[in-house]
């Protein structure tokens, strides 16, 4: 089918060439919890009540106020988010009850109401522009998120969207379009970091009429949600990717596999599948091309292994996600033994890109072998939690000071010294800690020491972090996401989480750190897919940059961090004052002492609940 | 040509291996293996075969297809220890009471900890004691002893098409059991066995019998009777060092043995195998005359028949009706041999030894019953004779051969190629073309270890089409073609276990192939010693149908050497669709089987589910599956079974009753 | 009289309209347990009788995946998200609240009035709201041992 990009643009333009503001409300999953739909609704209603022009709809005849949702903005723990434009206002926490203000103020006479205001320090902030948070990123893979309607295709062409699909489909060959994104260095933004560009040509030398392209959508590792976010948010930058990928792979079906747990993400995806269909950007003789492409949409099970390639393979065919081993690759055999190729969905998202802005300008972000864009999960004790792009090589500290705003304490103060580590990559990440703070992060660098850029989940730990209670809570994740299918993994995890258990408990001794280092090694060599010689990551790192924590552990039996429930024990000062306060809150009536003289914890039927040192007015419980 | 690759150091010539793991093992090295069988596909779980290759690292040699000037290293440092860690990470989790299980000394996981010198496991024991599943006659499981390489469920899936065990769960908390956890017996598993004897430890095995044997043999009041099938003696050896090219002295060595055990009579089912032969042989002269239920089916095989009364009753019809081998001897051995050995009936314990699992189970269907008693009391396998004889501290090597029992003992060469595929054909063929008047004794076109062979044949003026087939799966497909009538067939041999009998679960585990291509030699050669080759030349079976069963195919040959098949419902379970209040209540059971469903039974469940209809009378349930996939939609109403139903035809019969 | 034919022609529906194809069995069973709120053991058996595979294998891949459920679950599902960031933010907490303030066991999961079914989940991808419980498929965030309580109590007050 022959479509005019041109024209639906025009179209499109014209729709609103009467609205004068635009209100988005933020509509991605964290700002949904925490009520920005019914923020919208509000706005609505108020609008009407206060006979303020606004729609939901753009018509020629509509005036005045468009008001429309949005994907992820990112800023997540600020959220609702409330954007205004053209004024670029952004507004943060807003609540129902601030909806007339926004549209008598803001929306009718630009005021700005500095309450609704991001406040760095005493600083108000207007926009994205005077944010700290949005300052230091580079938004490329993420910019229309958060602005465009998802859910309307005409928008995304608007914005200049499926020009890169139809200029590969109908002037380039499939091996220019390989060669091309080869040249821009682009690689695989969902954990090893292969070049796209090769990935494509091993499939596109495949003979075989079927070919098969797959996103991989199956975003698994817990503390991770930037693929949720460009798939909510931009669906269809990830569906021109495919088209493009498609073409230079020769593959004319293709599977989005989206897990489960993401709700909206499959909606949304599911709609644009559809809408795209319908318009003619996907379906036979795109673009009037010979290039033909069907798309589906498959919904996940609930399986983290699955974001492995032959298990995803696996499960698209409707079977347990088992992995295979490699060779056969999915490029030679893949789905129903096809040749196949998996990308990651911000690694697709990122090709439209590549296509309309040339390899060599692309390379000009980031570094000589990382080049382009990076989005990181920022989660954690961080002052703000969040979603966040920024060119690769950029520094840890830039991200976790700069943007993050730095590192908070259990008590939620941020404080210089606060840092503990960063754990980058999940279950199959490392960590990073003080002395990584000036790496820039990016493949190599990450790789040399121990850790990864994985699909991106940014978890920073404060110094109230046990760095062996994270190993292990990574340990019992990826202990119970191993499909049991080859020994090293499925018991190796299993032993190894034994092991850490032990350690956290204080019934470990250093034969069981070595026992457990070789373990994590072996586990490393020789597991059979990409999620058992990557679990033991966690682990090997932590032991390589926090050894004194374990050896604390198991010589001193003493949890540093104070987190190891089994090996803390609670003392009273001579701070107390005999209020009496601990006993009574006591739960198992463990703490004695007569009214105004010191208390004591009687430590054999101490539960270790710290209820006495979170209720001491007086600073007198001290743990150790 | 001329390809080459480096192995420890060895520059090493290859070809068109399939992997690493098969060039390397061509050099003799015997790198380990749990879950590598050629005959299955790749699975790489056990990662015991992993070689180090220059530039590429660690990799599993089963899953890695060998290239040129690969530099590869199979017993590094690192190698060794990491399979160290895998054997122990194993026994960690294993119930290691390896003296008390049936599996130690033939359990690969106890050789390889020997062989890597375990001598202790360094990690937490998380091993659990399950309850044994004992629930079939034929197998016992014990996922205590599993290791979950998953090679019985690949074998059961992809060479015989079953799947009655499955993965269940994942990670750690993951094992292997049928369906919805429940126990064999309830699944759709046909006994073949073949699972225990490519399970690596003693998860899987024969159900034992022997220590019964024992008892009866100690029972002063019992006279124990044994005869062994065909295919015991092409193996027994293979546990006590003798290869033998003909098994003929074997054979002589097991009787000698059984006798010393205590046995009063030591037969040999190849004897009846000849009789089979005759009474099969005629069976299907009488069919292509009639051109009656065609093609024939041979039913020797029990874990075949058990397939074809549970996947495919519209075939049941087309099974033979002579009984197996063993069932004849079983009711020739309870019934006549006491008035001819002179036992009194209720002295008389009957035996026998089979190179099977599937036999245990045949022995005691209830078609093989007369007055609800069975004839053959316990059926032992080879591994189990071979216990015995090991429990009864005989030199097996050392015995002198002796000579099987009359007339039970005697048999030609037709009735000991039975014991391998293509063997029945054969024979039916050396009887059937003597009728006919051809003096062939060989038929090698029918030999061979193809999955599936044909073979055409004229006789007189008839031209006969054969097909050999072994493996279910194949069976599965032959019917399937002969279904479309995409295939015809006159006569169809069909043995579940890859290789015929000498495969099957009950022999030595063997898990090299040309183990039992050995075995089937044996058989051959034996043949060819034998003095006679046609069954029907069998001067004692000719004189066992004059004594007792007339001729073949009489009314006294069906009474004791015929037998009948029922077709045995796969799904148990029902889905309630509606259930009726009242006491006088029509109960109507709809298939909603794959084909039913497409040929309307929605319609009809939809119709009768309509309370208003019937006054609310009417309990509905959907059946799943009656197989009667070419009749459907079936409908069962209080009991009775209607075929080709439509809405209209099912409502009027409810109402009428 | 009870009828159970809705259901059961929605299970044919789904099969039909994954053409009986036994590669859909994921999506075929997911639609099946949305129908009858879990997987029961004889509808897994239709479909496996449907598909024209062995039921053994329909259980192994109902037992792979967590988004399959074997027992009835109860009216309400709280999703406790024990993925990095929430654990971080100690979601163990929440966890151990909402299991007493149910009375739910050690090992139970599902409430003996079949009002509550709680599961944790490996991250539901709502990091920047650590912790995070989902209620019925409404996102809560930044949840606290209080704020859990009183959802609940709003709920069972509400039936």
């Amino acid at each position: 089918m022959t479509i005019d990009l041109e024209k639906i643009t025009q179209e499109f333009l014209s729709s609103r060439k009467n609205i004068t503001k635009r209100v988005i409300v933020c509509a991605g999953t964290g700002c949904v919890a925490n009520g920005s739909l019914k923020v919208f609704e509000s706005l609505m209603s108020a609008a009407n009540e206060l006979g303020i022009e606004a729609h939901i709809e753009l018509k020629e005849e509509n005036k005045g106020a468009f008001l429309s949702k949005s994907g992820c903005q990112g800023f997540c723990q600020n959220g609702p988010l409330v954007n205004i434009l053209p004024a670029g206002i952004l507004y943060t926490k807003v609540k129902i009850d601030d909806a007339k203000e926004i549209l008598e103020k803001s929306v009718k006479n630009d005021e700005l109401i500095e309450r609704l205001c991001y406040h760095n320090g005493d600083e108000v902030c207007k926009g994205q522009e005077e944010i700290p948070f949005y300052q230091k990123q580079y938004r490329m893979v993420l910019k229309q998120c958060g602005i465009i309607d998802p859910e309307n295709i005409r928008e995304y062409i608007s914005g200049g969207g499926y020009i890169a699909a139809k200029k590969v489909c109908t002037e380039m060959t499939d091996k220019e379009v390989c060669d091309l994104v080869l040249e821009s260095g682009l690689r695989g933004r969902g954990g090893a970091g292969f070049l796209t560009g090769k990935k494509w040509d091993i499939t596109r030398k495949q003979e075989g009429s079927k070919k098969y392209m797959i996103c991989n959508g199956d975003e698994g590792d817990p503390g991770a949600f930037m693929d949720r976010s460009v798939m909510e948010g931009n669906p269809h930058s990830v569906i021109e990717g495919l088209i493009i990928a498609a073409k230079a792979t020769g593959a004319d079906e293709g599977y989005i596999y989206v897990r489960t747990e993401y709700g909206l993400a499959v909606e949304r995806m599911n709609k644009a599948v559809k809408a795209a269909t319908e318009i003619g950007v996907l379906g036979d003789n795109i673009f009037g091309s010979n290039h033909n492409f069907k798309l589906h949409v498959m919904e996940g099970a609930g399986a983290f292994v699955c974001g492995e390639e032959t298990a995803l393979i696996a499960s698209i065919e409707g079977k347990r996600g088992m992995p295979s081993p490699k060779p056969p690759f999915p490029a030679q055999s893949g789905l129903w033994g096809n040749p196949t190729t998996i990308n990651n969905v911000e690694t697709l998202a990122t090709v439209p890109i590549i296509i309309n802005y040339g390899a060599q300008n692309f390379r000009k972000i980031g570094t000589e072998n990382s080049p382009g864009t990076k989005t990181f999960a920022l989660t954690g004790n961080v002052a703000n939690t969040g979603l966040i792009e920024v060119p690769l090589g950029t520094t840890l500290k830039h991200i976790i000071f700069d943007i993050a705003g730095g590192v908070a304490d259990d008590k939620g103060e941020v404080k210089e010294d606060n840092f503990k580590a960063v754990q980058i990559g999940g279950p199959s990440g490392g960590c990073l800690t003080k002395e990584h703070l000036d790496l820039p992060l990016e493949f190599e660098s990450l790789k040399k020491v121990g850790a990864m850029v994985g699909s991106g989940g940014l978890v920073v730990m404060s110094k109230n972090n046990c760095m062996v209670n994270v190993s292990k809570f990574f340990m019992q994740f990826t202990q119970n996401e191993s499909c049991g299918k080859c020994v090293l993994c499925r018991e190796g995890t299993k032993q190894m989480l034994l092991m850490l258990t032990d350690i956290t408990n204080g019934k470990a001794n250093e034969g069981t750190l070595t026992l457990l280092e070789q373990l994590a090694k072996a586990v490393m060599a020789g597991s059979l897919c990409g999620l058992g010689k990557t679990a033991p990551n966690p682990v090997l790192s932590t032991l390589r940059y926090f050894r004194d924590e374990y050896n604390a552990h198991v010589k001193d039996k003493r949890c540093p961090a104070g987190e190891c429930v089994n090996l803390l024990s609670y003392t009273i000062t001579d701070k107390c004052v005999g209020c009496g306060l601990c006993a009574t809150k006591c739960p198992v009536k463990t703490i004695s002492g007569d009214k105004g003289k010191k208390h004591i914890i009687d430590g054999s039927k101490c539960v270790k609940c710290g209820v006495c040192m979170a209720s001491c007015k007086f600073g007198a419980v001290a743990r150790g | 040509m001329g390809k080459h690759l480096t192995i420890n150091g060895k520059k090493v010539e290859f070809t068109d291996e399939r992997n690493l793991l098969e060039v390397i093992r061509k050099e003799n090295i015997e790198l380990p293996t749990f879950c590598y069988h050629s005959e299955l596909n790749i699975h790489g779980a056990c990662r015991l075969c992993m070689v180090e290759v220059a530039g590429k690292g660690i990799m599993s040699a089963c899953s890695t297809p060998p290239e040129p000037d690969m530099d590869i290293k199979t017993n590094t440092e690192h190698l060794i220890e990491m399979r160290k860690i895998t054997i122990e990470l194993l026994l960690a989790s294993h119930d290691r009471e390896c003296t008390m299980c049936a599996k130690s000394e033939s359990c690969k996981l106890q050789s390889l900890a020997r062989r890597l010198g375990i001598e202790e496991v360094r990690f937490k024991n998380i091993s659990r004691k399950e309850p044994k599943d004992i629930s079939t006659y034929a197998l016992v499981r014990d996922n205590g002893k599993c290791v979950l390489c998953g090679d019985c469920i690949r074998f059961c899936d992809e060479i015989q098409s079953i799947g009655a065990l499955g993965f269940v769960g994942r990670g750690s908390q993951s094992k292997i059991c049928p369906a919805f956890e429940r126990d064999l017996e309830s699944s759709e598993c046909v006994y073949c066995g073949q699972c225990s004897r490519v399970c690596p430890t003693g998860a899987i095995l024969p159900k034992p019998e022997f220590r019964e044997v024992w008892k009866a043999l100690s029972d002063e009041k019992k006279k124990v009777i044994i005869a062994i099938a065909p295919a015991v003696r092409a193996a027994l050896g293979e546990v006590f060092g003798i290869t033998e090219e003909n098994g003929t002295e074997l054979a002589g060595k097991i009787v000698t043995a059984l006798r010393s055990m205590g046995f009063v009579k030591v037969f040999d089912i190849s004897f009846t195998a000849d009789m089979t032969i005759v009474e099969e042989a005629n069976e299907f002269l009488g069919r292509l005359e009639k051109d009656d239920d065609m093609p024939m089916f041979t039913s020797c095989c029990p874990a075949w028949v058990r397939f074809v009364e549970q996947y495919s009753p519209d075939f049941i019809k087309n099974l033979s009706t002579c009984r197996s081998p063993q069932g004849m001897y079983g009711s020739i051995a309870r019934r006549i041999m006491p008035e001819v050995l002179g036992i009194p009936k209720e002295e008389l314990v009957v035996v026998s030894v089979m190179p099977c699992t599937a036999k245990k189970y045949e022995a005691r269907r209830t078609e093989l019953a007369k007055d609800g008693v069975i004839d053959i009391d316990y059926v032992i396998t080879t591994q189990e004779l071979a216990l015995m004889i090991e429990e009864a501290g005989l030199r097996f090597a050392d015995l002198e051969a002796s000579a099987f029992d009359m007339p039970l003992g005697f048999k030609t060469g037709g009735g000991i190629i039975f014991g391998t595929s293509g063997g029945v054909t054969e024979a039916v063929l050396r009887n059937v073309m003597n009728t006919n008047g051809d003096e062939a004794e060989e038929f090698n076109f029918v030999r061979g270890e193809n999955g599936v062979r044909e073979a055409k044949l004229k006789v007189g003026s008839k031209e006969l089409k054969l097909a050999i087939v072994h493996g279910l799966k194949n069976a599965r497909k032959v019917l399937r073609d002969i279904r479309a009538d995409k295939k015809r067939y006159d006569f169809v041999e069909v043995m579940a276990c890859p290789g015929g009998c000498v495969g099957g679960a009950g022999q030595p585990v063997y898990s090299d192939l040309a183990v039992r291509k050995r075995r089937s030699k044996v058989l051959y050669e034996n043949d060819k010693i034998m003095e006679l080759h046609k069954p029907q030349d069998n001067p004692y079976v000719q004189k066992m149908y004059k004594d007792y069963l007339e001729k073949s195919g009489s009314k006294k040959a069906h009474e004791y050497l015929h037998t009948s098949y029922k077709y045995r419902k796969r799904f148990k379970e029902t889905l309630e669709i509606s259930k009726s209040s009242l006491d006088k209540i029509v109960n109507v059971e709809v298939c909603v089987g794959r084909n039913c469903l497409k040929k309307g039974s929605k319609e009809i469940l939809k119709r009768v589910a309509d309370g208003n209809k019937f006054k609310d009378a009417v309990n509905v349930q959907a059946l799943i599956c009656l197989e009667r996939c070419s009749k459907g939609p079936t409908v069962k109403i209080n009991g009775e079974t209607f075929e080709h139903c439509t809405p209209d035809s099912v409502e009027d019969t409810v109402k009428k009753n | 009289m009870t009828s159970n034919y809705d259901k059961f022609e929605s299970a044919c529906r789904i099969l039909e309209e994954h053409s009986f194809d036994k590669s859909k069995l994921i999506p075929i069973l997911q639609s099946v347990q949305e129908e009858y709120r879990y997987l029961p053991e004889e509808v897994m058996s239709f479909i496996s009788s449907s598909l024209d595979m062995s039921p053994a294998i329909v259980y192994g891949v109902a037992t792979f995946y967590a988004h399959f459920a074997l027992k009835p679950k109860g009216k309400n599902i709280i999703k406790i998200c024990d993925g990095t960031a929430c654990h971080v933010k100690k979601s163990t907490v929440i966890i151990d609240a909402i299991k007493k303030k149910l009375g739910l066991k050690e090992n139970e999961n599902t409430t003996k009035d079949m009002l509550f079914t709680i599961e944790t989940v490996a991250c539901l991808g709502a990091c920047g709201l650590a912790p995070v419980v989902v209620i019925n498929d409404n996102v809560y965030g930044q949840m606290t041992t209080e704020k859990i309580a009183a959802l609940i109590d709003e709920m069972t007050g509400a039936r």
